[in-house]
């Protein structure tokens, strides 16, 4: 009988993990995907809101404000990449200044510091290469960007080093109630826990109507994104939104945290809680809005395309409470989820505690170091590095310049990665330019030297995802 | 800071010709740098013949070819250092390197010479739409796994893009074992040579669709089908789509000369090509710093790789011979009727003077019966009747060295009317 067991392990999961080790607790985080970070937490736009959109009032707005305030401190604690660039909500018809005046004052209202409107003189001056349609913006000088893998990996590392566990490949198939708690069913065997915490994204729903009298319906809602190469990666200096209007709701245009450029996205509803396949519908879309706010995007220089679903619920906030004794849910964590997720993770961590009420973990430490990123050292720190681990001296991924010892870290972190994304996820090798043409070969041969793994066994992303199917002339 | 006079990046088929051909010319001081394991760069994975029928007049595999010039840069007693990733190059021609066994150092040499390749085109910068699974690789990927490491990315493969390492990657997979149902290329021609479709494609039966392209991917975790589409004015035409069921997708769909470090030191680029700006002596906008091969402009054949390498080797050579002298006035090489780029887009007025100038391109379409004309001023330098021209085929004319016409301010090369 575990104490707790948080099902998915996305940000909200391991957010509420990480607060959870603070406590004196058996706990498991329960995934049915190979690695953390697999759903809705990986593909998103990346952004850590300031807090204007969200209605006053709501919960959605409160933890904003809340996850967007702390994620400074947060990102120097755990050590994960993040940026406050500010963010520009661009209005480009001169009658939509009521609405503009509107988010402004919503924004005030939120709490959110510093909002200010800035004029097209003043916007032309931060932003070059905001479009000639530009009037004004509304600027929040918190807003923000983060590496989503890198918060989310920070936060399970760390809670895993406070005793938290992990078990991948794990599905939650059935949930019934016991005297003492909860008995799960699972694609690995039953598991008991004392409490259970719902993280599990877009599938919440289907985990909360097992057991609530009150039925929630998340509609998974895809999200499709361009990412531009480095080059194109200063285009703009803050996030640009489009304010927005009866036409809907626009696309952002922002750098990312490794300097590369992010489109996107749209928001069409799927019927299927897996379909983050892209249509040529959903990126011609993004093609054709991203131009409104941004002039002369250079979308030539595409690296890739993807799309991620938004665990929407229907009455748009997030649902964090006790719904069943003992069953926690947090559900419905759609944007701002991700600038959200400190916030999250502490009030539904609460929520928990005032069921088991139990000790705080004296062990508890609260920092965690990144992989290192040795091109952020000297010269000659970099060269000790080298000296200590020739790993570190020798490139695998050209693009990124991310080293053998970069990847070894990444594979022998618990949890570790197991799979080539995993890698890419956390060390960014296959991130860049040419999407993994040249060291795709080479991670898959320090996967299976690392794991002990056969090169066939080692996957693009678990399950079947396997790269190599056999031997040459093996059927021959 | 170690003292070279050339530093060469790259130790495959362009840096290694580069190489020798610059000590042959009297340099003392070379430093090959490749960042692979072994020299030879891709030739290494190129195991199928048909290479150096110019240089040797033989057939070679990739590796053979390879290893004559390896051989060369040994017998000249040419150093080179493997593993070795260049992290930075500056317009002052400050290298620096990293290996595990030098750790990050600097060099400062008084030449360098660009020969760093390209690299294939991946499937997000090809915008296709459907899932991320597994099983998709750009060909020169698969065929570094099939034929360097033994390993069977699939078994039922379909083929998009119809470059030559696709058409080369259609006849090995099937010789390893897989079935390839079809080759798809989005243009109405293809983008490799004619010899590779004949002996990679037709010799084994497998259908060529051109004006066609994968219009959806299928499959969460690994590749379960692709559907293909025919292709009008760029767009697929609705109900033309056709489902192929296969584990693997390759890509042939591109090369990218790989010039990041170049665009880093500031050179000029060729919007066209994607690689340095150069002039006839294949010396880009930085004094001092020459290019040659892949990273310039793609090629189709290695033979051509040498020769052009060689030629930025005595560049380079006299470069530093004659103590790096000013960079001299040069005209400007226009494209017209049909001709795409060219290489070198400059041409030093002394080089008409005295030596033969080649120029390489190609042209942007298939054409019949066209005369290729070299114009300086009004004056018509060279015809050259021409059957057939295509995109995949690079062309090459030399203007043979002589007096220059008096006043010209530029030098035109297009395609005419037979």
């Amino acid at each position: 009988m575990l104490d707790v067991i948080i099902i998915g392990a996305g940000v909200s999961g391991c957010a509420i993990a990480r607060e959870l080790s603070r406590w004196k607790a058996d706990i498991l985080v329960v995934e049915q995907e190979e690695d953390v970070c697999c759903g809705t937490s990986k593909a998103n736009s990346a952004i850590v809101h300031a807090g204007f959109d969200a209605k006053n009032g709501s919960l959605m707005a409160k933890l904003n404000v809340q996850g967007s305030t702390w994620m400074p401190a947060l990102s120097r604690e755990l050590d994960f990449p993040y940026r406050q660039i500010g963010s520009l909500v661009v209005m480009l018809r001169p009658e939509d200044r009521p609405r503009l005046n509107a988010l402004y004052e919503n924004g005030v209202k939120n709490g959110v510091p510093g909002l200010r409107i800035v004029e097209r003189e003043e916007l032309v001056s931060m932003e070059p290469n905001i479009s000639d349609d530009a009037v004004a913006a509304l600027y929040a000088p918190t807003g923000g960007i983060v590496c989503p893998f890198g918060l989310t990996y920070a936060l399970a590392e760390n809670a895993a080093a406070n005793g938290v566990r992990f078990q991948f490949d794990t599905r939650v198939e059935a949930l019934e109630k016991t005297a003492s708690g909860w008995r799960l069913a699972t694609s690995q065997g039953p598991l008991e826990a004392r409490v259970v915490v719902n993280a599990a994204g877009v599938w919440a729903d289907t985990l909360h109507n097992q057991v609530c009298p009150d039925p929630i319906t998340i509609q998974p809602r895809r999200g499709d994104y361009f990412l531009l190469d480095h080059a194109a990666g200063s285009h703009v200096r803050h996030t640009v939104f489009q304010l927005p209007g009866p036409q809907g709701k626009g696309v952002l245009v922002s750098p990312t945290v490794h300097g590369n450029l992010i489109v996107g996205p749209t928001a069409i509803d799927v019927p299927d809680k897996d379909s983050t396949a892209t249509t040529q519908m959903g990126l011609d879309e993004v093609r054709f809005k991203s131009s409104a706010a941004v002039k002369n995007l250079p979308l030539r220089q595409t690296i890739t395309s993807f799309a991620g679903l938004r665990a929407h619920e229907l009455g748009h906030e997030f649902i964090i409470r006790e719904s069943a004794p003992g069953f926690v849910d947090c559900a419905g964590i759609e944007s701002p989820g991700l600038s959200a997720a400190p916030a999250i993770g502490k009030m539904a961590a609460g929520i928990v505690a005032s069921i088991l009420k139990p000790e705080p973990n004296p062990d508890f430490r609260p920092t965690r170091k990144g992989i290192l990123d040795p091109r952020q050292l000297s010269i000659p720190e970099r060269n000790a590095l080298i000296q200590r681990d020739p790993a570190y001296g020798t490139v695998i991924c050209r693009c990124e310049s991310i080293t053998e010892g970069e990847i070894v870290d990444a594979i022998h972190r618990v949890p570790g990665a197991r799979s080539i994304d995993g890698v890419k996820r956390r060390t960014r090798a296959g991130m860049g330019r040419c999407q993994g043409g040249f060291c795709s070969p080479r991670v898959l041969e320090i996967l299976a030297r690392e794991t002990g793994l056969s090169p066939e066994a080692i996957t693009k992303s678990g399950g079947s995802s396997r790269l190599i199917l056999g031997r040459n002339k093996d059927t021959l | 800071m170690e003292q070279y006079e050339l530093v060469i990046i790259g130790g495959g088929p362009a840096g290694l010709a580069a190489a020798v051909a610059a000590r042959q010319a009297g340099v003392r001081d070379i430093l090959i740098l490749e960042r692979d394991r072994e020299l030879g760069g891709i030739l290494n994975q190129c195991i199928h013949n048909g290479f150096g029928l110019h240089t040797f007049r033989e057939e070679l595999t990739g590796p053979e070819y390879a290893q004559r010039f390896i051989r060369q840069v040994q017998d000249l007693e040419i150093p080179y250092k493997l593993g070795t990733m260049v992290l930075s190059l500056d317009k002052e021609k400050t290298i620096t390197a990293m290996n595990p066994e030098d750790g990050l150092f600097q060099l400062r040499p008084k030449a360098v010479i660009l020969a760093m390749g390209c690299r294939e085109r991946p499937r997000g910068a090809l915008n296709i739409p459907g899932t991320r699974p597994a099983g998709i690789y750009t060909a020169g990927t698969a065929q570094r796994l099939v034929n360097m490491e033994g390993y069977l990315p699939g078994r039922e493969c379909v083929i998009l893009g119809s470059g030559d390492i696709g058409l080369i990657m259609a006849r090995r997979m099937t010789l390893e074992g897989a079935h390839v149902p079809v080759v798809a290329e989005l243009m109405p021609y293809s983008g490799g040579l004619k010899r590779n479709i004949v002996q990679c494609l037709d010799d084994f039966g497998i259908p060529l669709k051109l004006s066609h392209t994968v219009v959806d991917i299928r499959g969460r975790e690994r590749l379960e089908g692709v559907t293909l589409a025919r292709v009008e004015n760029g767009r697929p035409v609705p109900g033309t789509e056709e489902y192929y069921p296969c584990d693997t997708l390759l890509l042939s769909c591109g090369l990218i000369p790989e010039n990041e470090l170049t665009r880093e030191a500031g050179a000029v680029i060729n919007p066209v090509t994607n690689g340095p700006a150069v002039n006839d002596a294949l010396e880009t906008s930085i004094p001092g710093v020459f290019a040659a091969g892949n990273v310039l402009h793609v090629h189709d054949l290695v033979d051509y790789v040498s020769q052009e390498a060689a030629a930025a080797g005595r560049s380079a050579a006299q470069y530093i011979q004659q103590g790096e002298p000013a960079l001299e006035a040069a005209l400007p090489v226009r494209c017209y009727g049909g001709v795409r780029y060219t290489v070198p887009s400059a041409i030093r007025h002394q080089s008409l003077r005295s030596e033969d100038v080649t120029i390489r391109f190609r042209v942007d379409n298939v054409y019949q019966n066209k005369t290729i004309v070299l114009r300086a001023g009004s004056e018509i330098v060279l015809r050259r009747k021409k059957a057939v021209l295509a995109p995949g085929e690079m062309e090459t004319v030399t203007w043979k060295a002589g007096a220059l016409p008096e006043g010209i301010t530029e030098i035109r090369l297009g395609l005419e009317e037979a």
